[in-house]
Parts: C-alpha cells; sequence; structure tokens
C-alpha cells in the first residue's frame, strides 16, 4: 500500500505489520503489532533487536500505551471508516497528553478528504490505497491556506496572523501570500493591504 | 455586527472553489454519488423529495441588510423567489439544482456567508438569543462568544466527524430565549460570587426520539477558558460516543449512560491535562478584544422614547396597539425597541419570506436599524435597534409587504418544521396542519384573549419543530391505517423552567387534529386563574382534565 510521510511518497516501506500469531521476522526489520500483542508478549517484543511499533484500533484507548511511548517509535491509528473520526482525537491526545514524538502514521480507510485534518492532528505518515496518492496529498494540502484554530500541527492560526499583523515587519506566510491573492481575485472585496483597517470595524 | 476580513474571505473563497471542483468531479461522472454525498453535506446541500436544498448558516443568527439582500437575491435567481427560515436560525432554499450550487456558495461568500456544516456529523451553526446585544435583561451580548465558536468549529481538524450532529447554544439573559437546554452543549453567561462573568456548562440536551434537558457540568467557567473546555467535552464524546447505533449517538445518551458526575469527571480530567502538557487552544485576548469590539451597541442620536405622540398612535390605532404588546419588546436603552417580523400571517406556511419581503426587511433595517436582523428559533425575524419614535412608520411599511401580523407568541406563531411537503424522511405533512391552525386561530382578538400559548410541530421524531418543548406540541407519526397522524404532548417549554411535554394520548387524524388543539385551549382557558400561563395551569391542574375533554368521545 502507498505510503506518504513528509509531504513525499516512500519507496519501500520499511515497517512491517505482523498479525496476531504470525511469528517475528528473525532480523531487525521494524515491527507493527496490535496493541493486544503488545500487551502479552512485551517482553519478547521488548527484546527484539528492532524498532516496535503499536497499531491502535478506532476504540482502543491511547491511555494504556502512556508508559510505553519510550520504546515505541511508530503508532498506527486506524480509521475503519470514512465517517468514524476517533483516530483524529486519539493522535491529539497521543501528540500533546502523552508526548509522543515517533511517526503517526493513518491506517485503514484513508481518505484523500481527511488527509489535511489529519495533518492537523499530528498524523505524519498516511497509508493511502490509491497510487496516485501523492498528488491527491499534494492537491489536498493547498485546498486551504488559512485556519482557525491551533491544533497539533504548526500552520499559523488566522487569530495569529492577525496579530503578527499588527507588528511590522510583515510576516510573509505562504498562507497570508495566498490571503491576499485570493482577496484580489475575489470580485466584489475592496482591495485590501494587509494591515489597512479591516479588522477595525 | 462581526464583518469578515481577509483571512475569513480566504477560507469562505477556498471552500467554494474546493465545491465548485467537487460539483465538477460529480458532474462528470468522476465522483459517484455515495462519495460526493458526504462532500455535498458538508456544504450543506440535501437530496430532498423533489429537488435539492440548500442550508445557509446565519451564524448565531445576525443579518446584516446586505446579507439579507443578497439572500434574496438568490431566492431569485436559484429558487423560486422565496427562502424559508429554520428553528436553527437558518434560512433554505428547497428548489436547488446542484449544477447552480457552487454560484450560490459563490454568491454567498461575496456577501460574508456560506453554508458549512449545516449538515453532517460536525459543530452546527451556534444560535444564540435573538434579542443579543439588544435585550433589556442581558447580562452581557453573548455574540461575541459564539463568532469565536464559529471560528473555532469551523473546519475544526478534529470534529469534524462526530458520532452525530452537535448544537451548541448560548444565552447572556436572564430569561434563556435560546433554548440552551434543548442543546448539546448549552452556555448560559452568568456572574460568580466574585463578580466576574464567566459561563454555566451544561451538556446532553435535545430532543429527537430521546429527549433530554442538558444538565449542568460546570457552575463557572472563566471566559479564557472557554475553547478548552469545549475542546474537553468534544474529544471525550468524540472518542466514547456511540457509534453503532445512529439513534443512540448524540452527547445526551454518552451522558445518560456514564452519568452526569463520570461524564464531568472526565471532561475536567482533559481540561487539567491540556493546560498541564500546554496543547490546550489558545485564543489571545487580543483576538477576544478584536471580535468583541465588532459588536459594540449601537445608539441612536436622538432615541427619545416614543412618549404621548406613540400613546396617542397606539390610542387611535388598535391594531398597532395590538402589534407593539405582541411584537415589540423592552431595549436596554431608553428611547429604543425590539421589534419582531412575524413570518406567521393567517394561513401561510410558517418561517416562509418572498424575495420582495426580505427585501423589505432590509430597507426597514438600513433605515431604522442600523442595517441589523436577527433571524430567531421561532423562525421569524428581527430588528433589534430601532426608535419608539420610528414604531409607527415600521408598522404601517411592514403591513404593506404582509409583515404587520400582530401574533408573536400567540397561538397562531407555530413553530414548524418542513415536513412531508419537503422532507424525505417525514411521517406527515406539517405545513398544511400550521396553516389551518393559525386559519382556526384567525381572530386577532381571540389570539389576544388566549394569550402566549407556544404550538411546535414537527413531522417526524428528529423533531425539527421542538414538539417536546411546546405549550402543545404535534408529532408526525404513521398511522396504522396508512393516514396521517399527529401525537399530541402537552406542558413543555424550552426556557429557564424547561420541561419535556408529555404524550396525552391516542394519536388524531389530520381531520381531527385542529379540533384537538381548540379543545385544549379552550380547557387552558376555562381552568386558568389570573393571568397563569399554560405551563401553570397544566402544572396544577394535570393532565387530566385535558384527556377528558380531547377523549370524552372515546368513552362512549
Ligand atoms: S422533524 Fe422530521 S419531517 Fe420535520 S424536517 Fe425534521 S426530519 Fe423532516
Amino acid at each position: 500500500m502507498p505510503l506518504i510521510r513528509d509531504n513525499d511518497l516512500v519507496a519501500q516501506d520499511p515497517w512491517v505489520r505482523v498479525d496476531d500469531g504470525a511469528a517475528l521476522p528473525e532480523d531487525g526489520t521494524p515491527v507493527i503489532v496490535s496493541l493486544g500483542r503488545w500487551r502479552a508478549e512485551r517482553e519478547t517484543l521488548d527484546g527484539r533487536n528492532g524498532r516496535l511499533g503499536v497499531v491502535l484500533k478506532a476504540g482502543d484507548d491511547a491511555a494504556e500505551l502512556a508508559g510505553d511511548l519510550e520504546r515505541l517509535s511508530l503508532v498506527a491509528l486506524e480509521f475503519p471508516k470514512f465517517s468514524d473520526g476517533r483516530a483524529f482525537s486519539t493522535a491529539r491526545l497521543l501528540r500533546g497528553r502523552y508526548r509522543f514524538r515517533g511517526e503517526l502514521r493513518a491506517v485503514g480507510n484513508v481518505m484523500r478528504d481527511q488527509l489535511l485534518f489529519m495533518h492537523r492532528c499530528g498524523f505524519d505518515a498516511y497509508e493511502v490505497a490509491r497510487d496516485d496518492a501523492l498528488e491527491a496529498w499534494t492537491g489536498a494540502l493547498s485546498d486551504f491556506s488559512a485556519w482557525y484554530q491551533t491544533a497539533a500541527d504548526d500552520r499559523r492560526t488566522a487569530a495569529q496572523q492577525r496579530g503578527e499583523c499588527a507588528a511590522p515587519p510583515l510576516s510573509q506566510s505562504r498562507a497570508r501570500i495566498r490571503a491576499n491573492a485570493a482577496a484580489a481575485s475575489a470580485p466584489p472585496a475592496p482591495a485590501v493591504s494587509c494591515c489597512a483597517g479591516d479588522w477595525a470595524y | 455586527m462581526y464583518q469578515y476580513d481577509v483571512l475569513d474571505r480566504t477560507i469562505v473563497a477556498e471552500r467554494v472553489s474546493q465545491f465548485r471542483d467537487q460539483t465538477a468531479r460529480r458532474l462528470a461522472g468522476e465522483l459517484a454519488e455515495d462519495e460526493f454525498r458526504p462532500l455535498r453535506l458538508m456544504n450543506g446541500l440535501y437530496l430532498q423529495l423533489h429537488a435539492y436544498m440548500l442550508r445557509v448558516a446565519i451564524p448565531y443568527g445576525t443579518l446584516s441588510s446586505g446579507q439579507m439582500r443578497a439572500l434574496a437575491g438568490i431566492a431569485r435567481r436559484f429558487d423560486k423567489g422565496y427562502g424559508h427560515f429554520t428553528t436553527r436560525q437558518n434560512i433554505q432554499y428547497n428548489w436547488v439544482k446542484l449544477e447552480e450550487a457552487p454560484d450560490i456558495l459563490a454568491a454567498l461568500a461575496e456577501a460574508g456567508m456560506h453554508a458549512i456544516q449545516t449538515s453532517g456529523n460536525c459543530i452546527r451553526n451556534t444560535t444564540t438569543d435573538q434579542f443579543a446585544g439588544a435585550a433589556a435583561d442581558e447580562l452581557e451580548d453573548p455574540r461575541p462568544w459564539c463568532e469565536l465558536i464559529r471560528q473555532w468549529s469551523t473546519f475544526h481538524p478534529e470534529f469534524s466527524y462526530l458520532p452525530r450532529k452537535f448544537k451548541i447554544a448560548v444565552s447572556g439573559a436572564a430569561h434563556d430565549r435560546a433554548a440552551v437546554a434543548v442543546h448539546d452543549i448549552g452556555l448560559h453567561l452568568v456572574r460568580s460570587g466574585e463578580g466576574n462573568v464567566g459561563f454555566r456548562v451544561l451538556v446532553g440536551g435535545g430532543l429527537g426520539r430521546t429527549p433530554r434537558l442538558a444538565r449542568a457540568i460546570r457552575d463557572f467557567l472563566p471566559k479564557r477558558d472557554l475553547l478548552a473546555y469545549l475542546e474537553a467535552i468534544m474529544r471525550v464524546y468524540n472518542l466514547h460516543g456511540r457509534r453503532d447505533n445512529i439513534f443512540k449517538a448524540r452527547i445526551k445518551i454518552l451522558v445518560d449512560s456514564l452519568g452526569t458526575e463520570e461524564f464531568a469527571r472526565q471532561v475536567e480530567g482533559e481540561f487539567r491535562a491540556m493546560h498541564e502538557f500546554g496543547y490546550a487552544p489558545e485564543t489571545s485576548p487580543a483576538e477576544i478584544a478584536r471580535i468583541t469590539a465588532q459588536f459594540a451597541d449601537p445608539v441612536h442620536k436622538r432615541a427619545e422614547a416614543g412618549g404621548e405622540t406613540l400613546d396617542r398612535q397606539r390610542a387611535e390605532n388598535p391594531d398597532f396597539d395590538r402589534w407593539v404588546r405582541t411584537n415589540v419588546a423592552a431595549h436596554k436603552r431608553a428611547g429604543q425597541a425590539i421589534v419582531t417580523v412575524s413570518l406567521k400571517p393567517v394561513g401561510g406556511p410558517p418561517g416562509d419570506a418572498s424575495a420582495e419581503q426580505m427585501d423589505a426587511i432590509a430597507e426597514l433595517a438600513d433605515r431604522y436599524s442600523f442595517g441589523e436582523i436577527r433571524t430567531t428559533h421561532a423562525q421569524n425575524l428581527v430588528l433589534p435597534h430601532v426608535r419608539e419614535a420610528d414604531l409607527f412608520a415600521i408598522w404601517q411599511a411592514l403591513g404593506r409587504h404582509g409583515l404587520a401580523t400582530a401574533n408573536l407568541g400567540l397561538v397562531s406563531d407555530i413553530i414548524c418544521c418542513p415536513g412531508l411537503d419537503y422532507c424525505n424522511l417525514a411521517n406527515t405533512r406539517s405545513i398544511p396542519v400550521a396553516q389551518r391552525i393559525s386559519e382556526r386561530f384567525a381572530d386577532a382578538g381571540r389570539q389576544a384573549e388566549i394569550g402566549p400559548l407556544a404550538i411546535k410541530m414537527s413531522g417526524c421524531i428528529n423533531a425539527c419543530g421542538h414538539h417536546h418543548v411546546g405549550d402543545i406540541g404535534l408529532l408526525g407519526v404513521d398511522k396504522k391505517d396508512g393516514g396521517e397522524g399527529y401525537q399530541m404532548t402537552l406542558g413543555g417549554r424550552a426556557d429557564e423552567d424547561g420541561a419535556l411535554g408529555a404524550i396525552i394520548g391516542r394519536a388524531f387524524s389530520s381531520d381531527e387534529v385542529v379540533d384537538a388543539v381548540e379543545t385544549v385551549v379552550g380547557t387552558y382557558v376555562a381552568n386558568r386563574r389570573d393571568g397563569e400561563d399554560f405551563t401553570a395551569t397544566y402544572r396544577r391542574i394535570g393532565a387530566a382534565p385535558f384527556k377528558e375533554s380531547l377523549y370524552a368521545a372515546d368513552q362512549g
């Protein structure tokens, strides 16, 4: 399955998903196991000479991994279907509350229309079904250039951009440049200079 | 009123281009209907019985005259010349063509409006008191907080695929006109013992199949913590709300099953962790100040009270006098008043307005109310800041457009969902029943004599017409013989004294239902003691007398 990481298609995913009951690879291949297997075979897994990842199903509680995250290089979160948004919150907890800094991978039903939201919630890798995935991904990334709320990413929020604006020199963030371009091409909107009294109503 | 800046405009404009692209892909056959469906729903576009319906957000029910004109323009250009104001303070167009939907969204964006999150399992339009910023009994204007919530919830990356739709309401007044207790989250601005203003937080209210009044989980939340606390509630719900059964997926069911105390404990735990580990949402005081400044009070330069002239006008025109008594409310500033424009003419479909009427109201708003208009959850419109001295002129102008119906809060001011005339979930029609009830009680004198009375009607258990919280609630049900049936509930109300109505007995047929309403009204009037409202009478005498008079014939 194609994998996108750090805005790029990964040619060869080094990680191997090992099903419950299946044998672990003899060598140091990095493996992803279920939460159940991690709990049951922690010692064996710990003793292996290779990186470790755990996959959480949508109903699994991230708190169960809280004490183990130091030892994990990857956590995969499963999206069982388009409408099931639990993994978005699990991701926020892993990044925010449990300070997980390893790879956070979206697996399962990973849709183009949700990639951007996933990224905002702290995911940095995505197993996608289609092989034109990279195009879809970069396409989805450019759908929006401004956001209202803080999340797990470092996109500047509208409020932060407004704050920046008050203190020259202006930060010409990508979003800001696009915003101005969009405003200039949107017919009835008056020409807007970034700092002009546009917010002074 | 909040004005979009370049960033707000960018976000909405980018959404329009995104949807234009998605629609083009659908029309070209690149997207299948089931792939397109969630995308169009997120833009407020429903497929109904006869056509597409587009639901446009009117954030917290506040509109400028320019926006109202844009809505009128859309009604003319893309619909059949009218729009329907809903119980969620939004407007719906019922005759939309798919290929034109992106153009409608573009026209909305030009006016600083959108249809974002008017559908789908996400945070919907935040609603509030239609008199916000004008009401005499208000502690503080809730709208800056509504706007903050609007921004925070728009394209929220974590909360766009919730177990079910999610509705937040905010009230800033002593009398709760926003029905906060029947929302997933209800926020009530209150003053703490120390004199600070913050929020009382309620969760798990809602109507539908399992009606619940919201339960308080925090008696006082400092304002600066609002978004963090909301995120904590949303996160607990998003993770633990049921997803296996659509009828049990609302937050009220989670609160029921955990218990209010346990739910509150989980929310508080997450709220503390957010601060401890530094992932609470941030809102700078500067941003709150920027938003708040846009809701500054408009003040008329010369707003002397109506005085003798108004008294004389009222004395000379009984119709005007009646309208002032029902449709004009006290403003917080002396000499100013709040006018509610009824969209419930006798025999008309509740909540409908023609493009001409919308333009007329925009015109009046410009002349008399600082260009400001509100929509109400009772499906009426409001001119929030008029001078008492202008009331007579406003009333006359409204009359020329069929908008001077003096029935606010009276028996013919019926809240009613679209029902089977448009909605594919409906069991029964609702609009024609509302029309027949209002015709039965057409006589203005009789309505005044009956006094305040809320009839609310839904075409199915989804309860878009809020029937559980009507003095008289009517719910469309399937009758065994295949005909339309209406189940009646009595004694509900949506304000701070909230209560859910109780079913009175067997459902009525379409032929019986208007008589049944009249019987209930008659029983109330016959039994009420000096000035009692319906609730008071109902609570005092109980359901029995109503049952007797309604079902007397069944006994024989
Ligand atoms: S209450 Fe039922 S019939 Fe009425 S609009 Fe809502 S879903 Fe449709």
